[in-house]
């Protein structure tokens, strides 16, 4: 129950995000909502493990923090320098 | 199991919003960081379904690559849409038309875990069963993987590095010949 509870609050976490993602009125508010609702995956991905009886995959969890970084650098990147290379 | 379905509807209505929101939004990179967001929700949605290695490779590759490689493109056509109008009717119907024909393909397939599905009937259950013994591999999707399917995921691989490599020496070209224009 306290697992559901937690997943609720994520979800409800991440609508707010997508809001900010939607809306922002700066590039920088849309970069951290795509980073926020990243973090809030990793926990979500947890937490389902705990929800579904199978937390096993708690591990994946973690692999998921360090893919969510690579984005993020990439597009500030672009932002700062209008290049990858 | 109640639960579960409502994580999932929440989820889908949420990946249904965002994509709106990628059409819609005018500025190239805010479209591309929502399908960021996209990607994230739907590994979301795959590791609900019990899908973890897809949901993996979803984010690795949709919240990951395609975002570097979005921004990438972004870097040669600029980041503001060119105006127009919002839809593009033509392309509209086509998504539409393409839409309505994989949901009637879905009208074919078995019931969501139906354990009498053909799928589940031909080789599954040897897998389940042998796939222990024969590759000593504990889990059975890495053992189709990377064991009875091996040849295919190596040449798969192949085929991944190929395109890679052809991708940096042709854009490795543009970039040499641009600069020895410029001399």
């Amino acid at each position: 129950m306290m697992f559901v509870a937690a997943g609720a609050a994520v979800l409800v976490a991440i609508l707010l995000f997508l809001v900010r993602a939607l809306l922002g009125p700066t590039t920088f508010d849309r970069i951290l909502a795509v980073n926020a609702i990243g973090t809030k995956t990793v926990i979500f991905v947890a937490l389902l493990g705990f929800i579904a009886g199978r937390p096993e995959f708690l591990d994946i969890a973690l692999l998921y923090a360090l893919i969510n970084f690579i984005a993020t650098l990439a597009v500030l990147k672009f932002v700062e320098y209008r290049r990858l290379g | 199991m109640m639960t579960t379905l409502l994580i999932d509807v929440f989820l889908l209505c949420l990946l249904v919003i965002t994509a709106l929101g990628a059409v819609m939004v005018r500025s190239l990179l805010a479209a591309t960081l929502l399908l960021a967001i996209y990607s994230l929700l739907m590994a979301l949605v795959w590791v609900s379904l019990q899908a973890v290695d897809v949901a993996f490779t979803e984010a690795a590759v949709g919240g990951g690559i395609s975002t570097v490689l979005l921004i990438a493109t972004l870097v040669f056509v600029g980041r503001r849409e060119a105006p127009g109008p919002l839809i593009h009717w033509p392309s509209a119907a086509a998504v539409i038309i393409t839409g309505a024909v994989l949901i009637y393909g879905t009208f074919d397939m078995p019931r969501f875990g139906d354990p009498a599905a053909a799928p589940h009937q031909h080789v599954a259950p040897h897998y389940i069963a042998q796939s222990m013994n024969e590759t000593q591999v504990p889990n059975f999707v890495t053992a189709v993987l990377a064991s009875y399917r091996g040849y295919d995921t190596l040449f798969e691989t192949a085929v991944i590095y190929t395109a890679g490599l052809g991708l940096i020496l042709l854009l490795r070209g543009a970039r040499t010949r641009r600069r020895e224009r410029r001399r």
